[in-house]
Order: structure tokens, then sequence, then C-alpha cells
């Protein structure tokens, strides 16, 4: 299972970003071989518009399973994970990656 | 840090005044961030002194390189926005018109066209009166009010908050129900709904509760100028109980708020003892309550 | 004659001045508003006619023909918008956030885009006595308002003749909505109050409207609270003051039922007067 994650930094000790579209990095975590990929999406955050199905494509190319994030991708956003089959869960914007991690692993965060 | 969002719909409900109470209260503990595109009138009550200015950036417009042009026309015929004009035998893009699609550099056979990022403001990292910073902007007439420049504006202010260890980020948000305002809300951890009991009013406090409730925020509600129609105010507050919202009071009409505005100050600064800024003192008490 | 009626931000009375100024008109002329606030068209709730007709309006945006595509990715590269993405073999429009710019549709080497119209927005025509109404309404979600701005301006062109006098609601701010919707008129008022606030927003308006080479002047709405400091720059610039609504709590209490004015406060009926020759003379000077 591949697991990513909206963050600030590119760190476990990271802060989660709350927001989807204009997230500054992935961080995408696979929990068989415990590999983390970091992905540096700031080029996306500068769009002026369609900033969320911009950063939704960028995140399919990192072919993940579950994405962790704040608040929740915008509708448009939204429609990409939803065709891409991402599973999304949310409420882990004020948590650093670690433990946006735990919560989700237990059972802590909502999925939508 | 929490981030607290104002915001109101349409204009004219006092949401910046209310805003600007709440940072008079919140003193040092708040960083400030101006996000009312259309109206950043903040600035006049908090005398941010303009410092560490950027440029800003937002949108695109084309323009012919007139030494590499051989006036084929190929780009007149794609533009769909009439930018592309002949004037005196020569190709020129209006730049006014062109909405920046690109389209053009497409085609050119010369690769005559290039674009140019357009510099619609400038954005600032003020020092305020009260003893904390404020990020806001000034923006050129006609610049495109993206989500961009709200995220930009948002986002410095958090770093900044990070940075200097404060509690709260204190948010104007933008009006209207578009690509700015999701922008301001995105992230948020409280947002403050600031409306008044007029037929308009609600209508927009309703338009915009539906988009907050997209972000899954916790929300409250104060009833500016709740006098001028009780009827109206009691209807407002029996759908905050059906909708789960936090009421935070109702103000009175009084123009003292004018008044204190007139002279530069928020109305709690002017005279603390009102009637409002009692209102204005308990409602900021419910939203810290709300957030520990 | 074609006025619109403007303001540097939302909530200083614009809708007021709108429906009261028209419905006074057209008891003695032939008068048509157009609400071109296309996010949030209220003049309706204070303008309750008989509706005539409805009129869907559209955009034209690409539709993928998955057939003919091969994945190429040429519309993901050239759109400017991100309206149109490739995810793995499919690929999607989104239609609130494309511009019609053509560009994908155009440049797809297969043909694989063809543009489609796609609804936006409804104009609707209302008879209120002796008005016209039209109400132009944006979807919700969608966000280019300034090509349905665009419709309506050319829907009321071509509906009503230049007998009319057409009074244009616009939308606030000074971006491009503001623009489309003052294209073309004779003459621009822009309502302010007589505030600090009041006082910086209208001069991001005059900037705007001098930058667009309008005529205009101003009206004060709610006069008496604040200060003068909107009449000594109107004096300084040389703009006309049209007329100053003077600020009292019967007319706050009937605007927020949705009420109109002109024909219940003497005091604001002989403002509209008197706003309506001025803006005669303004526009026939010269
Ligand atoms: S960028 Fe688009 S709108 Fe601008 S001139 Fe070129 S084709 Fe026209
Ligand atoms: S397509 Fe290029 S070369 Fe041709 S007229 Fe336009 S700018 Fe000039
Ligand atoms: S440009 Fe045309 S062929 Fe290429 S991916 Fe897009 S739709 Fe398919
Ligand atoms: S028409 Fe223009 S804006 Fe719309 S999807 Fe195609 S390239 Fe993008």
């Amino acid at each position: 299972m591949r697991i990513a994650f909206t963050t600030k930094g590119d760190k476990w000790e990271s802060m989660m970003d709350p927001r989807f579209g204009r997230t500054e990095y992935f961080l995408v975590y696979d929990d068989k071989s415990k590999e983390v990929t970091v992905y540096d999406n700031t080029d996306v955050q500068g769009e002026a518009h369609g900033a969320g199905p911009r950063t939704a494509t960028e995140l399919f190319k990192l072919n993940p399973d579950i994405l962790i994030t704040g608040n929740g991708p915008g509708g448009n956003a939204g429609t990409v994970l939803e065709k891409a089959g991402i599973e999304v869960y949310i409420g882990a914007g004020q948590m650093t990656v670690k433990e946006a991690l735990e919560a989700f692993l237990n059972n802590k965060l909502e999925k939508i | 840090m929490k981030e607290i969002v104002v915001i109101s719909g349409k204009g004219g409900t006092g949401k910046t005044s209310i805003t600007a109470s709440f940072s008079v209260l919140a003193g040092r503990d708040a960083i400030l961030a101006d996000c009312d595109v259309d109206a950043a009138d903040m600035h006049l009550l908090l005398e941010p002194d303009f410092a560490n200015p950027g440029d800003f950036y937002s949108g695109e417009v084309s323009e012919i390189i007139e030494d590499k042009c051989t006036q084929c026309g190929e780009c007149m015929k794609v533009c769909h926005f009439d930018a592309i004009s002949l004037i005196d035998a020569k190709h020129r893009i209006d730049p006014v018109s062109c909405e920046g699609c690109g389209y053009c550099t497409h085609v050119c056979p010369e690769n005559a066209i290039i674009s140019r990022e357009l510099n619609v403001g400038k954005c600032f990292v003020s020092s305020v009166k009260t003893g904390t910073k404020m990020v806001h902007a000034r923006l050129g007439v006609a610049a495109d009010n993206s989500g961009k420049l709200v995220a930009k504006v948002k986002n410095e202010a958090k770093e900044l908050a990070v940075k200097l260890g404060k509690k709260y980020v204190l948010v104007d948000g933008s009006p209207g129900i578009g690509c700015p305002v999701t922008s301001s809300l995105t992230g948020a951890d409280f947002v403050v709904l600031v409306t008044e009991p007029s037929v308009s009013g609600v209508h927009d406090l309703k338009r915009l509760y539906e988009l907050v409730k997209k972000f899954r925020i916790p929300a409250g509600c104060i009833i500016n100028k709740a006098d001028l129609n009780s009827k109206t105010s009691q209807s407002i507050i029996d759908y905050l109980k059906e909708e789960n919202i936090l009421y935070l009071g109702s103000y009175k009409y009084d123009l003292a708020f004018t008044r204190a505005m007139t002279e530069g100050k928020t109305i709690v600064e002017w005279d603390g003892a009102n009637s409002i800024s009692l209102s204005i003192k308990e409602s900021w008490e419910k939203i810290k309550e709300s957030l520990l | 004659m074609k006025i619109a009626i403007a303001s540097g931000k939302g909530g200083t009375g614009k809708t007021t001045l709108s429906t009261n100024l028209s419905v006074f008109l057209s008891e003695t002329e032939k008068v048509v508003l157009v609400d071109l606030d296309v996010e949030e068209p209220n003049s309706g709730l204070f303008i309750q006619g008989k509706l005539l007709s409805e009129h869907i309006q559209y955009k034209e945006i690409p539709e993928w023909v998955q057939e003919a595509c091969t994945l190429c990715g040429e519309c993901q590269d050239v759109c400017n918008f991100n309206a149109v993405i490739q995810l793995g073999d499919s690929i999607m429009v989104f239609p609130e956030l494309c511009h019609s710019c053509h560009a994908c549709s155009g440049l797809c080497p297969v043909g694989a885009l063809p543009m489609k119209p796609k609804e936006i927005g409804l104009i609707r025509k209302y008879k209120y006595n002796n008005l016209d109404f039209v109400e132009s309404r944006l979807n919700i979600g969608e966000e280019q308002s300034t090509q349905l701005i665009a419709n309506t301006n050319h829907f009321t062109d071509e509906n009503y003749n230049n007998d009319y006098i057409k009074l244009f609601d616009s939308p606030p701010g000074t971006s491009c909505p503001v623009i489309e919707a003052t294209k073309g008129v004779d003459y621009v008022v822009l309502i302010t109050e007589p505030t600090p606030f009041g006082l910086h927003d209208l001069k991001l308006a005059v900037d705007t409207m001098r930058d667009l080479n309008k005529k205009f002047g101003v009206v004060i709405n709610r006069y008496g609270i604040g200060n003068d400091d909107v009449i000594g720059y109107c004096e300084e610039e040389n703009i006309s003051i049209l007329a100053r609504i003077p600020n009292r709590r019967d007319i706050a209490e009937l605007y927020s039922r949705g009420e109109l004015l002109y024909d219940k406060v003497p005091e604001f009926g002989s403002e509209i007067i008197s706003l309506w020759n001025n803006i005669r003379k303004e526009v026939e000077a010269e």
C-alpha cells in the first residue's frame, strides 16, 4: 500500500499542509518497501487557476492508494481523485507527517 | 497555531471593522492577513508601515516580438478574444483583451510571440499598531483577484505565525463565493460568518455556508445591525441552530462603528464600554474558547 | 442611453439605487434594468415582477472523443488554465475552469476535442408594472462570469432598442467583470459612503474608470455618517456629486425588508429625482 501525505516539508517531522491543491510537497510512503518518496509541488502552488486538478494529476503519477490531507480536496480535484481510485482521509491538517500516519493507522482520520 | 477566517459574502456587513476589532483584542497573539481583495481596507484602521514590499505576479499576457514577426496573420485567426488586430499593417496584441490562453504562441510559425507574467500589484509584510505583523496586498487596476494572491497572503502570514510562535492567524476573508473565498477557507480552523438581517444578507449567508460545509470547518456567526429587523434576526438564529453554527452574538445598529472608523480606530479602542465593543469582546472570547 | 451603477466594493447601496431609480423612471419613460452582478444577482429580491421568458446561456467547452484520441498529451500541455488533464488513459475536462479559448481543440492533432456548448447561466426577462427587468445568474461553481456578462449585454442590445433607458447594476470591485459590465455604457454612477473605507474604495473605482476613459459621477450614500473627506476628494478631483442619500434608520429598515424606498421616504425620493436630472445633464454635456 502506498500512502501519500500533503506536507510542508520532506521529513517525517515536517508539518502536514492542510491544503490539497496548493500543497507544498507530497510525501509518499510505501508500507511494504518502507520507502519514502518526496515530490516538490511548489510549481503548481504558483498557478493562478486550476491548482486542484493540476495537483491531482501530479499525485496520480506518484501512484498512491491513499491520500492523507487536511481539509479535503475541492470539487475539481475531488473528481480526479475519485476517478483515479485514490481513497482520501482528512483531518490531519495540524499534525506532523508522523502523527498523521499514526492517526491513520489507529483509524482516527475521517474518510471521504 | 489556529487560523480564524472572517467572511460575509457581500460587502457592507461590517466584516472588516469586526476583524480589525478582533485584531486589537488579540494584540501580539495574532498575525493578521488581509485577503479581502476587492476592498483591502484593514490597513485604514491598523496603521501598517507598508514594509517589505514584494511584486506579485498572476496570470499572463502574450506579446509579439516585432522583429521576428512576418505578419502572416496566423495568430489573429485563432484568437477567440479579439485581442489581436492589424494596425498600420502590423499585428498587435491588446493586453487588456488578451486572456493569456497562449493559443497564438503555439501557432506562430516564427515563434514570434512570448508570454509575459503580469505584475498585478504589491504584497507587504507590515508592522501594525497592535504590536504585531500584518500581511496585505495592494492590487493594480483591473488585476485578476485570483485565489493565488489569497493563498500567498495567507501562506506568508502562517509562516510568520509559526516562526514567531503566535497563537492565531486572523484573516479578513474574500468576498463572494468564487475562487478567492475558496482559497480564504482552505486550511482554516474556524470561520466567522458576519451577516445582517436583510433579505440579501440571509440569502448570502446561506449560499456561503453551503461552501463552508464542504470544507468541514467549524463556524460561528455574528448578526450585525440585528435590531433593524428583529424578526429576520430571530430566523437567522433558528437557522444557526439547525445547522449547528455557533451563535457569536447580535450587534446593535449603531453609528459608533463609523465614528470610530472616521478617527482611524476600531470600535473597541474608540470606546471600550460601548455596547458593541462589549459584544465584540464576548464574541472573541467564544471563538477562543471553541478553539481550545 | 446606457448607464452603469457601480461601486468599488459590495454593500454600498448599489442595488438599492438601481432598483429605485429604474422603478421611478419607468413611471414616465421606457426603462430596462439589467442586473449584471451575475454571481449574486440581488435586484430581483426588491423587484418581484412577472416572469416573461427564460434564456439559457452557454459557453463552449471541449468534449473528449475517446475513440479518436491517441493520448498524445498535447491538450494538457497547451491549456494555460489546467482545465483539461490527462489521467492515465483518459482525458478529463473541467468546464468551470475552461476559458473557451479553443487551444486544445484546435491543436489536438486528431480532432478528438470538438467544442460543444455548455450551460453557464440563465437570463430571465421580467415585467414589473412599466419596468422591464433582465436578470442574469451564473450557475454555482462556474467561475467565468465575464462571458455571461458579455452575453447579457448582447442580449440587452438585441431585445431593447435605443428608445430605452438602460440601467446596468454592475458587479462590485475593479476587476474584469466590472470592465466587461461597463463596456459600451455612456455614463457610470459610482456609489460610495462618506467614510475612510468608502473613500479608499472610491479612489480605486475612480482610477479604474479613468483608465477605461469613462464619464462618471458619484453618489454618496448614508450621507451624514462619517466625515466630509469624500466631498473634499470629489471637489479636488473635479468629480460631480450627483446625489447625497441621507443616512436614516427608516431607510435601513425598509431595505432590510426588501422594500422599495423612493415612494415611501420623501427625502430619498427627492434625491433620486435630482440624481436623474444630474445624470442627464452630465450625459448631454459636450
Ligand atoms: S494569448 Fe490567447 S487571448 Fe491572448 S492574444 Fe494570444 S490567442 Fe489571443
Ligand atoms: S503568427 Fe507570428 S508571425 Fe504570424 S502574424 Fe502572428 S506573430 Fe506574426
Ligand atoms: S491532444 Fe487530442 S489526441 Fe492528444 S491527448 Fe488530447 S485529446 Fe487525445
Ligand atoms: S478551450 Fe482553452 S481553456 Fe478550455 S480546456 Fe481547451 S485549452 Fe483549456
